[in-house]
């Protein structure tokens, strides 16, 4: 990992849909060389995947996301490993992490809707072992994901020629 | 009546760029290339510093010189980062953008009759501050074959016993030909052998694209006769804000000074706070405009080269600086006719004085998008020719 490879993956998480020679010219890299290290980058999973920053209220399929705090006891020898790995193979949890605070792990999961996310939550993730509290909170909407606002931002007026 | 303008008002010309500036006026569609500032809007937690600043009723003067604390984040930064030491208490003073500062610097040094050395292609702003200073601009050309670079051999011819000062600025506008600390060696000599006073203008250093920015006053024993110029408009996208800065060894700063408070008292407090925040806490923000600008220098240089208007790589700045002598046109018709049939605005490279014919200036200070359109109607328009 250099310098050269830092830059690559900057491009790519801004805009994964650049052809390699527009990178190539952008980074003074060779074609062949931007592919031989963006494949490295793929082959070690630096690069997990490529996807899309949806605005999906605008999107309107109506899906309800919400945040999920969980207390949770941790075992002997694993902490909160092995529960989080279990928690992470649901395909409605889409990000989890371990937090400070009075929570321990927060959770993202989406639904197709409101019902869907609550029975998911007192079904699945409120019963399992070591599960002592959960605090449920409904997304009501997003204003920026990712480094990315959802706000239509109008064009700031410049000289249309200055010195 | 008589003519009640001065002779000296008269005797400066117009704006070359105003002609092209009302005709893109009149016109919709256009991919603008003219404009010489950054395309992102200040970071927020400048403006935020600025309007909280607002809020709390920070509406008045400041010192001179400017706020104290700004000074004093501004020595350690430049020292920091350009390994440049001015004392905050009598070696800077803060300006309305560095277009005053270039003023209170040039007429601080101008006797009447004194000439002025103008490396150019330069800002347009040079020339005339000097003739409305007293003193006689002389250019001096710097070509493409050198990079741009200010020659030594060129410079020695044109100092004579009136000289009294050089002006620099680079990385420059309008080429983006930069000095590294080899080349400002070259000419060190010749401006300490015949006493001159550089005035360096860096308002485009933080963009500098190969390797670090080599501040003149650093080099040799330049610093005893430099005046640094810097500010905050192109670094932190500010340039609204109208924040700059002048450096330099006392005895030319009190003189610099003294003009200043006569002419302009402070600059603006709201802005000179948002200053302080932009050191204090912008140095990612930067980076990453700085990073986008070179991912597009790179684009579009390849892109200009690419349908037949040979560019030399700018190593500063945002902007390129292309030769157009293949189309047989002149600068000025050249950009005229692009911007009349086909809707992209660039400046005639003769606006910027000698050297500057025979190119036009394209400042790729503009969305990666609207450079790949801009490149699609130049080749069109190339096609046509």
């Amino acid at each position: 990992m250099d310098d050269k490879d830092l830059e690559l993956l900057r491009i790519l998480e801004e805009n994964s849909r650049l052809s390699t020679e527009e990178i190539a010219t952008m980074t003074s890299l060779a074609k062949a060389e931007v592919e031989r290290r963006i494949g490295a980058l793929e082959a070690t999973q630096v690069i997990k995947r490529y996807s899309t920053v949806v605005n999906w209220e605008k999107a309107g399929n109506g899906e309800v996301s919400a945040i999920i705090e969980l207390k949770v006891s941790p075992e002997r020898d694993f902490g909160y490993d092995r529960i989080a790995e279990r928690l992470s193979r649901f395909r409605q949890v889409k990000s989890l992490r371990l937090i400070t605070g009075t929570y321990d792990l927060q959770l993202i999961v989406t639904g197709k809707n409101m019902q869907d996310v609550s029975r998911f939550v007192s079904e699945h993730v409120a019963p399992m072992d070591r599960i002592r509290e959960t605090a449920t909170h409904i997304i009501m909407k997003s204003y920026k994901e990712n480094g990315n606002t959802f706000f239509e931002q109008p064009e700031t007026e410049r000289l249309p020629i200055s010195p | 009546m008589r003519n009640f303008v001065s002779a000296r008002a008269q005797e400066i010309p117009p704006s070359g760029i105003r002609k092209f500036f009302d005709l893109v006026l009149t016109m919709e569609d256009v991919i603008s290339l003219g404009v010489g500032e950054p395309d992102f809007n200040t970071p927020w937690n400048i403006c935020e510093s600025g309007i909280y600043s607002i809020e709390q009723g920070v509406t008045s003067y400041t010192s001179n010189r400017g706020l104290q604390t700004l000074r004093d984040a501004l020595s350690h930064y430049l020292a920091e980062h350009y390994r440049l030491k001015y004392s905050a208490d009598d070696e800077m003073v803060i300006t309305t953008g560095v277009s005053e500062a270039l003023d209170i610097a040039i007429r601080a040094i101008t006797d009447p009759g004194d000439e002025v050395l103008v490396a150019q292609p330069s800002y347009v702003s040079y020339a005339p501050c000097v003739t409305l200073a007293g003193g006689k601009p002389v250019p001096i050309r710097c070509t493409e074959k050198d990079h741009f670079k200010l020659n030594p051999d060129v410079l020695a011819e044109q100092v004579t016993a009136k000289t009294k000062a050089l002006i620099i600025n680079f990385p420059n506008n309008p080429t983006g030909g930069g000095m590294n600390e080899s080349d400002l060696k070259a000419v060190a000599d010749i401006i300490i052998d015949h006493d001159l006073v550089l005035i360096s203008d860096e308002v485009y250093a933080e963009l500098t694209y190969e390797g670090s920015h080599c501040s003149a006053a650093t080099v040799g024993d330049l610093r005893e006769r430099t005046i640094t110029l810097n500010g905050f408009s192109k670094a932190y996208a500010m340039t609204g804000w109208r924040i700059g800065y002048l450096c330099a060894p006392k005895d030319l700063c009190d003189a610099a000074l003294k003009i200043h408070q006569y002419v302009m008292l402070c600059a603006p407090v709201m802005g000179q706070v948002a200053a302080l925040e932009a050191l204090r806490s912008a140095e990612e923000d930067k980076n990453s405009m700085v990073n986008e600008y070179r991912l597009r220098r790179n684009l579009f240089v390849a892109g200009l080269n690419r349908i037949g208007l040979p560019c030399h790589v700018p190593e500063g700045a945002f902007y390129a600086f292309p030769s157009i002598e293949k189309t047989g046109l002149s600068d000025v018709e050249f950009a005229e006719r692009l911007l009349k049939e086909q809707k992209v605005a660039v400046v005639p490279g003769s606006v910027f004085g000698a050297g500057g014919e025979g190119h036009v200036r394209c400042a790729y200070a503009v969305s990666r998008k609207g450079l790949a359109g801009a490149l699609e109607r130049m080749d069109t328009f190339l096609q046509s020719l």
